[in-house]
């Protein structure tokens, strides 16, 4: 499943314009709001849940190569973090519900694929 | 690739909108360099933790790369407090960081350990109230007979 996809199905808000990061295959979700922890701990793929709307937040997504990040209960997103979000081809997401109920029903649409 | 590249990067003290960047660009030079995924990752890891370090807890400082034919040395140093107790610093969980680095998100006490988890050769040198000298390499293959 695609990100483009993950959104589409489960109804979460896409803040980034750009097409070519939607293109990255979910594969799975993790949530942590240590940037630290969260750098150690995600994988490849990972929807990355966090509250953190900061700078820093990109460069983690980044790094680890997540598939997108995805800001719960519709936290608002600083316009700089989306800039560089483009620069850095990073997806963001937004959506209304909260991290554990995102981790459940995107883990869920996972598992319905497999 | 033939020969080395070497890079120099200035490490603002406590400015966010840059924090990260020298990582970030050595990671797209491993990239370009076709470096393998599973590497560029560690070693941008690595690199970003004592990059923020320097940032957060060193007032700033500068960062050295050196990229061989078969690994990658990264130092970063800074002209900061230093490190008082460098085996507790190590230790997971352990911070000074203050509230307002926290409410960033930094501050879990994992970026050092991190850096030893993903780097293939550490080496810290930190003196109170003259800096911390980070020296970070990794091979790009695997290491026979260490
Ligand atoms: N360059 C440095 N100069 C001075 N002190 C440092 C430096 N790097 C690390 N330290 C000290 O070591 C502690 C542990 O560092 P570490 O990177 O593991 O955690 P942190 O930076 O506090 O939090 P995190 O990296 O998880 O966001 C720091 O809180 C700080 O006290
Ligand atoms: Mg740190």
């Amino acid at each position: 499943m695609k990100v483009l996809e993950l959104s589409q199905k489960l109804g979460y808000k896409i803040l980034t314009e750009d097409p070519a990061p939607l293109e990255k295959e979910v594969t799975g979700v993790y949530t942590c709001d240590l940037l630290s922890h969260a750098m150690a701990k995600i994988n490849q793929g990972d929807v990355w849940i966090t509250v953190h709307t900061n700078l820093n937040v990109i460069a983690v997504a980044s790094l680890t190569d997540c598939a997108c990040v995805i800001i719960p209960e519709e936290i608002e997103v600083e316009e700089q973090t989306l800039i560089r979000a483009k620069e850095k081809g990073v997806a963001i997401l937004s959506s209304s519900i909260s991290a554990a109920k995102l981790c459940y029903e995107i883990t869920d649409s996972i598992r319905e694929l497999q | 690739m033939g020969g080395v590249v070497v890079r120099q990067y200035d490490i603002p003290a406590n400015d966010f909108t840059v924090a990260g960047e020298a990582s970030s660009n050595v990671r797209k030079i491993l990239s370009q360099l076709g470096v393998s995924p599973d590497i560029v990752k560690r070693t941008s890891i690595a690199m970003y933790e004592a990059e923020i370090n320097a940032v957060i807890h060193g007032n700033g400082g500068q960062a050295l790369v050196e990229i061989d034919t078969d690994k990658i040395y990264i130092r970063i140093s800074d002209q900061g407090p230093g490190i008082a107790d460098l085996e507790l610093a190590m230790q997971e969980g352990y911070s000074t960081a203050p509230d307002s680095i926290r409410e960033m998100g930094f501050g879990a006490g994992m970026g050092l350990s991190n850096i030893k988890k993903h780097a293939d050769q550490l080496k810290i040198d930190t003196e109170i109230d003259k800096g911390t000298t980070v020296n970070i390499t990794v091979f790009f293959k695997p290491q026979t007979g260490v």
